[in-house]
């Protein structure tokens, strides 16, 4: 495909990674996390993995966002690193 | 210069990839609070899952979905260089489950140990265990 | 500790970097991951089984032994989910919070209380509670069954289209999971409740290991589809794709109970009374 928007999307990838490990709220990582799925659910569709992708849009950033935030939610939200 | 170059070009996805697998890794290791380890082992899976898929990539290929096979009458002659190989997708279909099945009992397991010692950062865990 | 990790790492992604060196070009079509047996499920997965989607038919047909035990995988996690966390209080719990809604106040019934019955004037609020907000409240019960009706056409399309049994499963429990979260986790489990979820997702790991047996008396292999052909009345080609439709169903039907069971632990601790 057209090579500028997967390295875009890679970039952000990475940029999405670093963020959701760096940051000190614990509901800001996760929600930095669905969107680290879903831009890995962008860069599958670019290479024709239809498959992997929706579940990947499914799973990644519908359930398991919605489990960690229900997890931090029952625990702390405030971390020191 | 020139074959260095050629080689970035046609390399360089692999890499990436190595280096978000190499990032996910480093939080399991490094981090002290277990909400952050469980994102840091997650960040592992799908890298590795994405490296895996972008294995069956062909250039100038299409989806694994053959089209017009119910319609037309004639039989199409299917070329196996037109589609992307579906072996790697339907392993990684199944990593995917198995990644959300493992988040969803780590996650159990940091609300017990909250539970238990009030905390979720991993020094004090060690505190309070020693200390009792 | 940060040091020696770093090092760890470096030397682990450089490790990887050097190994990568050998790999086949991005996007090469003769590399040595798609020439041996990937061309033929391509080419064979029509003349076969009649499905065009090719990751169905590999995951369910082909390779159906990997995703029974996937289901397996799934089924096992909601059990341990529920071992661990689940605490089952007979009685009622420590205190409930009662909201009068003529007036607004709040009043709170420690344990051994009396419990008002008038439900028209008291209703039974969270500890984390927020007014009632009529925009997603109706906006969110509007969609609940469009989202049910799009994952059951994702589980029944899966043959033509991308899909399957797991990604429609996974739907149907994120609608589930938007009703909990907008209205209230108790009218959610009133719908849903937990003996429904335990039902429904060992039905699903017994639908499929079951069709398995099932083509095992009929006469064939073990998980071969073509066996069910004198069942079904039809030729053992589409026998092969009804069999992939029928353990499907199976999967979805799992993966959607293990979803809805696992959010109400998680997100209630296990008391299965409050919720986010």
């Amino acid at each position: 495909m057209i090579w500028e928007f997967e390295f875009i999307i890679l970039f952000l990838v990475v940029v999405c990674g670093i963020g959701a490990l760096a940051v000190k709220d614990l509901l800001g990582a996760s929600i930095l996390f669905g969107g680290y799925s879903f831009m890995m659910c962008l860069l599958w569709a670019i290479m024709g993995a239809v498959d992997v992708a929706f579940t990947e849009a499914s799973v990644g950033a519908g359930v398991s966002t919605v489990l960690f935030v229900a997890a931090v939610f029952r625990t702390s939200r405030r971390t020191k690193d | 210069m020139d074959a260095a170059l050629a080689l970035i070009v046609g390399k360089y996805n692999y890499w990436i990839y190595i280096v978000l697998m190499m990032i996910g890794l480093y939080a399991v290791v490094v981090k002290k609070n277990l909400i952050k380890k469980i994102i840091g082992m997650n960040i592992l899976q799908t890298a590795i899952i994405l490296f895996y898929v972008s294995i069956g990539a062909k250039k100038g290929a299409t989806i694994p979905i053959i089209a017009h096979a119910h319609n037309g009458g004639g039989e199409h002659v299917i070329h196996a260089a037109e589609y992307i190989n579906p072996l790697p997708h339907v392993l990684m279909l199944t990593a995917i489950v198995v990644a959300v099945a493992t988040l969803g009992v780590a996650l159990a397991l940091s609300i017990k140990v909250y539970k238990q010692y009030g905390t979720l950062e991993e020094d004090e865990i060690y505190e309070k265990i020693r200390e009792s | 500790m940060k040091a020696i990790a770093m090092v760890a790492v470096v030397l682990c992604g450089g490790l990887l970097i050097y190994g990568s060196l050998d790999f086949p070009d991005w996007g090469d079509p003769n590399s040595p991951a798609s020439t041996h047996l990937s061309p033929y499920f391509i080419e064979n997965a029509i003349p076969d089984t009649s499905v065009p989607n090719i990751v169905t038919a590999v995951l369910a047909d082909y390779r159906g032994y990997d995703t029974m035990f996937e289901t397996a995988v799934i089924f096992s996690a909601g059990i341990a989910c529920l071992l661990l966390l689940r605490m089952f209080t007979p009685n009622a719990p420590d205190s409930r919070l009662y909201r009068h809604t003529p007036t607004g106040v709040t009043i709170r019934i420690e344990q051994g209380g009396k419990l008002p019955e008038n439900t028209q004037e008291f209703q039974r609020i969270d500890l984390s509670w927020v007014p009632y907000d009529v925009i997603v409240n109706t906006g969110c019960r509007l969609m609940v069954p469009f989202i049910q009706l799009f994952a059951l056409y994702v589980i029944a399309h899966g043959h033509h289209s991308p899909g399957g049994g797991f990604q429609g499963g996974v739907i149907y429990g994120a609608a589930v999971i938007l009703f909990a979260v907008s209205k209230d986790l108790r009218s959610a489990i009133e719908q849903v409740g937990e003996k429904m979820t335990a039902y429904l997702s060992s039905a699903g790991v017994l639908i499929y290991a079951g069709t398995g047996l099932l083509c095992l008396f009929l006469g064939g292999e073990y998980l071969n589809y073509s066996a069910l052909a004198g069942l079904l009345g039809v030729d053992p080609i589409a026998a092969r794709s009804h069999g992939i439709l029928i353990v499907e169903v199976g999967v979805g039907l799992a993966v959607m109970a293990v979803m809805v069971s696992l959010y109400y632990i998680l997100s209630s601790d296990g008391k299965l009374d409050e919720g986010l």
